[in-house]
């Protein structure tokens, strides 16, 4: 009696399982009938009736960031995913392709010293703009939108990207396509202004009535641009979805530009399962960030439906060592610089700074960590041209030579407790970094490494929203830089190097009464803000990054920083999806979406 | 009972209001920066002008003054200015609740996310319910039959599992082995015919599946020790010796005496419905109001974060007012005056 009571409520089960497996056959196929696999919902029909291969012929693509965008309006919100969503609608002047060369986009060429564009006391810039471009109402796009970007983001207190216009004294409209971008000093590297996602155009008819005070508040707005880019919004859900159709006024569809009539960016999830949606599953075609253990990323990539990209821009990971002394006896003293009169006890000598440097296998870190998306660097400005090779002795895990080091400058350890002593001082370091799995498990590392040269390491990580906040009370902060040695990474925005190589001027020296600079290592040095000067003065590109070289090497000679690990932006993409070429790392990843085509 | 509920409702203002302040107290203390999220590359000066026309800086009274005027005026006012298409005063200059990531108003956020967080949290839940209540009674009243012990078996399972397991092994076994469902939510699917509808089914099943699975499994067990309790209670001898049928006594005499300690249960748990579920939100990527909340901690959005954790503590006062009242529903001997 009890057994086929069993047998029934099995049957019962297994019909129920049966039940949803036909189901799941039956949509799969009136999806396939469809003719988009990625589309779920069967959502094919468009608004345009396309013509046949024409601009707006290929579709829907999915993209996925799991970090999903806030807003639009890209001077609102200066994180990189609120940058890519926007970057489908707004354009700039001018934008990077992934090997950081300057392409016109909205302009009509890069203005140079040859050309005349730029004056030749590189006071001021001219950009001609190209004829014809329409907004995406319809409108015709002109010098007075360039103009009225400078003043929204000027006039816009809380504007993210107001660094983009500084040292700019004025932006004039000359004529319809003719802007003057006029700079308060010569400026050798004139490109930040309107060029990249970061800074794109907005349209003035639009936004006019939404600066200063008033941005905040205008939603709608910031949340549907108008723009002159591919692709129109069409419905934006704040960190949900994005959906955008095509662009039939973009310039390129006579040229059957974009192929793909319809955008989603679905957000939500985390890395991991975005990642496996577009390489095991493969219902989506891009993924965005993939931050993830790079063994799991390598078996979905083994299913075969997508691929891993990586762009490298000039992301690195590196220790930043404190040139003051963090001893929490000191008490207000502790860390600040005090006019160079509070050194750290032993990392300002830089051969010991060398030495710990030395000892680390970057190689492992990268394989550990961060797989195709790192490789190990020795430099603080990682990218080409101004790449250095004077530091590559540290890519080779030495931990002999750094042991002979650090007996030859003294540090040995006298009262045999396994820790050496420089100077009456033991060798012991508190090592800080934001709580990140990927940077703990680096930190375990390092912290070996140091074991094996008798460094003794205490760990410690903070909250991302922590230590990168701002909150001058917090001891915890990256700036107030409570500890000898912290790790995280730093990049410039632009291929240029000049903004970012002025971090570590003395003017930007951490302080309590300089609680904004850059400089977070508290390194001041007469030579290196020597040679800074000499490069905002310089407009020959190869004495620029002759300069770039030298200014590197001295951080990394004087012990400044450690560089560790050279970081790329790391996506998936569909294998059906063509055209995408090398991952942007300098620009928006969607930089060439109207270029990207779908087969099979 | 009429007055009863006007005297509870009367208590529980005072009692929101402390809650409100409570909470506020609480993040402030809270360490965060609304800019920590932002890249290196924008410099601290900037960042300091972000905060300033947040009104981060403000002092604390300020920003709470500030929250509840648009909670409790702003707000209202402007809700009844959509429903019935009119304008109540200075409606331009109304200032309402504007999150701090995404500078839109946090009301309206809600909104957005309410649709996929009850489709999916509150069919799990009645799911559940309708579940655990009949295999609680079975189990208690075929005490230690197989039936019992597979449900036990399955309901200690169910519970001790965590949803970021069954969640992520109901994704592999269904989506990546089967390819039955898809592995995340569309939350602008809409249902306009059949076949839509089968895919709003094969988009829910899999979250709703374990989220049920998890309520069913704690509800179970509750129904389950409280039915056994009433089971060996004087009054179902009483009641079988009279002669009445089986069927009867279980579900007139005992179910209904069993269910007032569940009712509590269950009502406490509805407001956890709009909460959200962040940990299945995550897993099966639906952007519901659990999602919203988690985001806008890590964010450090705290108009947002107060908003939604304010809503959330005024809901759970208002169930458990339901649910005092439904006692009285349940036991004609529950009186209130």
């Amino acid at each position: 009696m009890k057994r086929t009571k069993w047998l029934a409520l099995f049957a019962v089960f297994a019909m129920v399982l049966a039940a949803c497996g036909d189901s799941g056959g039956d949509g799969t196929t009136t999806t396939a009938d469809g003719g988009t696999p990625t589309t779920e919902d069967g959502t094919t029909d468009t608004t345009q009736a396309p013509v046949e291969g024409g601009a707006g012929s290929g579709g829907a693509i999915t993209l996925l960031q799991w970090q999903a965008p806030s807003g639009l309006n890209p001077f609102l919100s200066g994180g990189t995913k609120e940058l890519l969503a926007a970057s489908l609608i707004l354009e700039p002047l001018a934008e990077y392709s992934p090997s950081a060369e300057l392409v016109p986009v909205l302009a009509t060429e890069i203005p140079t010293v040859d050309n005349g564009g730029v004056s030749e006391d590189l006071m001021s810039v001219t950009w001609t703009l190209n004829e014809g471009i329409m907004w995406s109402d319809g409108t015709p796009f002109t010098a007075d939108d360039v103009v009225f970007t400078w003043e929204y983001c000027t006039q816009t207190p809380d504007c993210t990207q107001s660094s983009f216009f500084g040292g700019i004294s004025s932006v004039t409209a000359v004529d319809e396509l003719t802007v003057l971008v006029e700079f308060d000093a010569p400026t050798p590297f004139p490109y930040n202004a309107f060029v990249t996602y970061q800074s794109p155009i907005l349209q003035k008819a639009q936004f006019e009535a939404c600066v200063g005070a008033n941005a905040a508040a205008c939603t709608d707005e910031n949340f549907g641009p108008i723009g002159t880019g591919p692709y129109v919004v069409t419905d934006f859900r704040t960190n949900d979805v994005a959906s955008y159709e095509f662009n039939p006024n973009y310039r390129g569809v006579a040229a059957d530009k974009p192929f793909f009539s319809e955008v989603v960016i679905q957000g939500g999830g985390d890395a991991e399962g975005s990642a496996r949606s577009v390489l095991e599953l493969g219902e989506a075609d891009y993924g965005w960030n993939l931050q993830v253990d790079p063994n799991v990323l390598a078996n979905m990539e083994a299913a075969g439906n997508g691929t891993v990209k990586a762009g490298f821009a000039s992301n690195v990971e590196r220790l930043m060592i404190n040139q003051t002394n963090p001893d929490p006896a000191l008490g207000d003293l502790r860390s600040e610089y005090d006019g160079g009169n509070n050194p750290h006890p032993f990392l300002t000598n830089p051969d010991i700074v060398r030495a710990l440097s030395m000892a680390i296998n970057r190689q492992e870190l990268v394989d550990v960590g961060y797989g195709a998306g790192g490789q190990p660097t020795c430099n603080v400005w990682p990218a080409p041209p101004a790449q250095s090779t004077n530091n590559d002795w540290c890519l080779t895990q030495d931990v002999e030579g750094a042991i002979a080091l650090l007996d030859e400058v003294g540090a040995v350890d006298s009262d045999g407790d396994g820790i050496r002593e420089y100077e009456g001082t033991p060798l012991s370091v508190l090592y800080q970094t934001s709580t990140n799995a990927v940077r703990q498990s680096n930190q375990e590392l390092v912290k070996s490494y140091w074991d094996q040269i008798g460094v003794e390491t205490e760990l410690r990580n903070i909250d991302a929203s922590v230590f990168f906040g701002g909150d001058q009370a917090s001891p915890d902060t990256y700036q107030k830089f409570f500890a000898d040695i912290e790790m995280y990474t730093n990049g410039s925005g632009s291929p240029d190097p000049q903004t970012y190589m002025g971090n570590w001027t003395c003017d930007q020296v951490v302080t309590s009464d300089n609680f904004g600079g850059s400089n977070i290592s508290r390194y001041c040095s007469a030579d290196y803000d020597a040679l800074y000067q000499e490069l905002t003065e310089t407009a020959d590109a190869d004495r620029r990054a002759e300069i770039t070289i030298q200014l590197n090497d001295l951080t990394v000679n004087d012990g400044v920083m450690v560089p560790l690990i050279w970081r790329a932006s790391v996506s998936a993409f569909s294998n059906t999806i063509q055209g995408v070429g090398d991952l942007n790392g300098w620009d928006s990843e969607y930089w060439n979406i109207e270029d990207w085509t779908r087969s099979g | 009972m009429g007055q009863y509920i006007i005297r509870r409702t009367l208590i529980a203002i005072p009692t929101l209001v402390v809650i409100s302040f409570v909470i506020f107290i609480i993040l402030d203390l809270a360490p965060g920066d609304p800019t920590a999220s932002l890249p290196l590359t924008v410099p601290p000066e900037v960042r300091e002008r972000i905060r300033e026309t947040l009104g981060f800086n403000d002092p604390f009274l300020i920003r709470w003054f500030k929250w509840m005027s648009q909670m409790f005026i702003a707000e209202p006012l402007n809700a009844t200015e959509q429903v019935f298409n009119v304008s109540l005063g200075d409606s331009e200059e109304r200032l309402r609740i504007l999150s701090w990531s995404s500078r839109a108003p946090v009301i309206d956020t809600i909104l957005e996310r309410l649709p996929q967080t009850i489709w999916v949290l509150g069919t799990a839940f009645i799911l559940g319910v309708l579940i655990a209540i009949p295999v609680g009674v079975i189990s208690a009243y075929k005490q230690y039959s197989a039936f019992d012990n597979v449900g036990t078996f399955v309901s200690m399972a169910g519970y001790s599992m965590p949803v970021f397991f069954t969640g992520v092994l109901a994704i592999v076994i269904f989506s990546v082995w089967l390819d039955w469902f898809p592995s995340f939510y569309d939350t602008t699917h809409k249902v306009t015919d059949f076949d839509s509808f089968v895919f709003q089914l094969k988009q829910m099943a899999m979250p709703v599946g374990v989220l049920a699975l998890f309520n069913a499994a704690a509800l179970s067990r509750f129904t389950r020790s409280s039915v056994l309790d009433n089971l060996n209670e004087d009054y179902v001898r009483t009641a079988r010796s009279k002669g009445l049928r089986e069927n009867r006594v279980l579900l007139r005499h005992v179910l209904r005496n069993s269910l007032i300690p569940v009712v509590t249960l269950i009502a406490l748990q509805i407001p956890g419905i709009f909460a959200g579920a962040i940990i299945t939100e995550t897993i099966f990527r639906i952007n519901g109001l659990g999602k919203y909340l988690i985001d806008s901690i890590l964010a450090a959005d705290i108009p947002a974060v107060q908003t939604l954790t304010f809503i959330f503590a005024a809901l759970t006062v208002f169930f458990n007012l339901i649910a005092d009242v439904t006692y009285g529903l349940l036991d004609p001997r529950i009186r209130y005056d």
